[in-house]
């Protein structure tokens, strides 16, 4: 599976053509995409906050599903890299069916965009569209259905070796709903391939995957037993619908439980570093003296996030690039 | 029109349901078996030679959708009756969920009679098990049942409650009338869109467990025990409800399940690259599930296999995986994956043929599926050592959606006789 998801987002030589999932891409590639970032954060700093490696460039972000911190990250990253941008957010009702979708794809190409940022409420949806775009057109995965948020994954990364230096030796814990997260899905498969340690997860069985040890991860059901000596605890956001269906009581309870609080955090590594990828619930996942207290990382997150994209962003475009010389 | 008489000679006679496995000529005269061996004397007749070739009952499919009424733009009765001749199926039963729905006698008779129209294969409809299979209201089964429905089934939808599913086996039962089921919870299911395991978790797919299957089949066979009505379980797809389909028959209950072909050779990590072509309802489950449900195949615990056949435009494949319709174009894959098993090592010829012709048959209770004396020649003519590459779009079948392009398959059907009239020759396809 890995093999095949690998073959759509890599060219022959191994360079990414699309971005599409964390599985199947190997640690150097990893590595490289975190220092290429590290090579971007300084543009944000600068009086003219743009590169021109991506001038001429059309990149449109499909967003099936709303989205602020993402759609706009993403279209910070393209405008610094000198690209054009178009902003479509198509509402998930009017486009449920996949000839429409298709059809979408097929008149934006025919405007002769060069890049795809998709985010759309069914897993696979950025896979379906790298296997039907045309050659020369990059996808970038902005969040498929529970599956992938591979450039979500990779600025926490970016924010974890900015704290801590190193993956090696590295424990960290995900707390909150893994079942639904693809942020969880793709920092799991992230961490592992980094060579953290250990990875934890720690949520109520009805916010488990069916095998969660088949992903990589340690699972726990306590919130102190789980971020025990920890150097990094993750947050996931509670989606208030949780509470339909008969996966969790309350948010009170959920609060008691898995809510992360200062006298908690004590219990993890006293070097620890807490993130979220937002938005957060304060006083659902975690305490706002926690959220806003000396550990959080979480509104770093945010800023790297921008680098992020324009690394991935600009490695794409490179490599499609490549792909229509070719 | 006049049927012709016709000797099929010196082919490999398999026929199950008599235990006849020997090489030998068979006669047909009136469109029925007239004599296996010598011919009578004086009988004069067309001939064809198979020597080489397999000759069989006509294959028999509980389960195909042939999409008319209503869907037409994904398949009609003409087109898929044709590609089910040219894969040596000569009756299929078809479930009641078209647009109308078989809840009346027209909507069966309209299907029964575009079908004797195109002439090469048998219909046998499912009537609805509710009106409009809505899961709630009782059909008019006694009049679905003299309309020429076979069996009441309500397709994928859901019954209200466990009060109507009592009632409605009760009902049928009054009229010696076969349930066909499709076990599935539909809370548990959860609007799932593959197995609940290790594939859906990675690939972050909302998951149907093994338990949407099983606490389903549960239920009806403890309320076969309650009422004593037949039931058939269409389908199965994990090995769990095998087993208890087997311990149930131990206990000779009325009860007998058939699997889908593809279930027999594909598991979740066939989905693994998003293959919206292998999107199916039951989902694909793991290899413990397949290899379950082939020994319960062997041991004749699941009696028929079916293909569930599924066609589309290719437009209901081409979306997101968790948005694409489910289903597989497998009317003509039926016969050479079946063979492909026996090649495996997974059932022998005979059985593995016999899932295909009396087995069905002896779940719906007709005389069909065996060479027997008078009965109808409903025959199937194959080479058994052909080898061929699967085509997609070379399908007969007006559905190219099929995860098995590429494969290559062993056995193609030369001739397929319904009533005794060739209904499909290898040769005048060339034509």
């Amino acid at each position: 599976m890995s093999q095949a998801s690998s073959n759509l987002q890599l060219d022959r030589e191994g360079r990414l053509l699309h971005f599409l999932t964390i599985d199947g891409l190997k640690r150097e590639m990893l590595t490289e995409i975190l220092n290429t970032t590290e090579g971007f954060t300084g543009v944000s700093e600068r009086t003219v906050k743009k590169v021109p490696l991506c001038r001429g460039k059309i990149v449109a972000n499909l967003f099936f599903e709303t989205s602020t911190r993402t759609r706009t990250t993403f279209e910070l990253a393209a405008k610094r890299l000198s690209a054009d941008v178009l902003n479509l957010n198509i509402s998930a009702s009017a486009t449920s069916k996949g000839e429409t979708l298709l059809d979408t794809l097929r008149n934006l190409e025919a405007m002769h965009v060069d890049m795809f940022v998709v985010r759309h409420a069914s897993s696979g949806t950025a896979h379906f569209i790298a296997q039907h775009a045309d050659r020369g057109v990059g996808v970038m995965n902005a969040g498929d259905g529970r599956h992938a948020h591979p450039t979500q994954a990779m600025l926490d990364m970016f924010t974890i070796r900015r704290h801590k230096g190193e993956f090696v030796g590295l424990r960290v814990a995900i707390v909150g709903d893994i079942l639904h997260s693809r942020v969880a899905r793709s920092q799991i498969l992230a961490l592992n391939t980094l060579g953290v340690s250990e990875v934890r997860v720690v949520a109520p069985q009805t916010l488990l995957p069916a095998d969660p040890r088949s992903l990589g991860v340690h699972v726990y059901h306590d919130l102190e037993q789980g971020i025990r000596d920890v150097d990094v605890i993750i947050m996931l956001r509670l989606q208030r619908e949780r509470m339909q269906g008969a996966l969790l009581p309350s948010e009170h309870e959920y609060f008691r439980l898995f809510g992360l609080t200062e006298k908690r955090l004590a219990i993890a590594d006293s070097e620890a570093i807490v993130m979220h990828p937002g938005p957060i619930n304060r006083g659902v996942e975690m305490d706002s003296r926690v959220a806003d207290g000396a550990k959080s990382v979480i509104l770093q997150q945010v800023s790297y996030g921008i680098a992020v994209r324009m690394a991935v962003i600009s490695m794409v475009i490179g490599s499609q690039n490549l792909q229509l010389q070719g | 029109m006049k049927k012709k008489q016709l000797s099929i000679l010196n082919g490999r006679l398999i026929d199950p349901a008599n235990g006849i496995d020997r090489i030998t000529d068979i006669h047909i005269a009136k469109g029925q078996i007239l004599a296996i061996g010598d011919a009578p004397e004086d009988f004069e007749a067309e001939s064809i030679d198979a020597t080489g070739q397999l000759v069989c009952p006509g294959l028999i499919d509980l389960c195909a959708h042939l999409r008319e009424p209503g869907a037409e733009y994904k398949a009609t009765i003409a087109s898929e009756t044709a590609a089910a001749a040219s894969a040596g199926i000569t009756t299929i039963c078809c479930p009641p969920d078209t647009t109308p729905i078989i809840d009346t006698p027209a909507v069966a008779g309209q299907i029964k009679s575009k079908a004797k129209k195109a002439g090469v294969c048998r219909l046998l409809p499912q009537g609805a098990r509710t009106q409009g299979l809505n899961g709630d209201q009782l059909s008019e089964m006694a009049t679905l049942k003299s309309a020429g429905c076979v069996a009441v089934s309500n397709a994928y939808r859901p019954l209200v409650s466990s009060l109507v599913q009592r009632r409605t086996l009760e009902y049928a039962t009054t009229f010696d009338l076969l349930t066909m089921i499709r076990p599935e919870d539909r809370f548990l299911a959860n609007q799932g869109c593959a197995h609940e395991g290790r594939v859906a978790d990675r690939l972050g797919l909302p998951g149907i467990p093994h338990a949407a299957e099983t606490v389903a089949v549960a239920t009806y066979l403890a309320l076969v025990e309650q009422t004593g009505a037949r039931v058939h379980f269409q389908t199965l797809s994990t090995y769990r409800s095998a087993r208890m389909l087997g311990r149930a028959r131990y206990d000779k209950q009325l009860v007998s399940g058939d699997v889908a072909i593809h279930q027999l050779f594909l598991t979740e990590l066939d989905i693994s690259e998003f293959d919206s072509n292998a999107h199916v309802h039951p989902p694909l489950r793991t290899s413990s599930d397949r290899d379950g449900l082939r020994r319960a195949l062997k041991e004749g615990v699941i009696s028929a296999i079916c293909s569930d056949h599924q066609p589309h435009e290719a437009d209901a494949k081409a979306a997101p995986f968790p948005d694409t319709e489910p289903g597989i174009s497998g009317l003509e894959t039926l016969l050479p994956l079946t063979l492909k098993l026996v090649q495996e090592g997974a059932i022998d010829l005979n059985s593995a043929i016999a899932r295909l012709t009396c087995g069905p048959a002896d779940i719906l209770g007709l005389p069909l599926g065996r060479l027997s004396i008078g009965a109808p020649a409903d025959i199937c003519i194959f080479d058994p050592e052909a080898y061929w590459t699967l085509d997609a779009s070379q399908l007969l079948s007006q559905g190219k959606n099929t995860p098995f392009d590429g494969w290559e398959l062993p056995g193609r059907v030369n001739y397929t006789l319904l009533q005794g009239r060739i209904v499909f020759n290898r040769e005048s396809l060339k034509d």
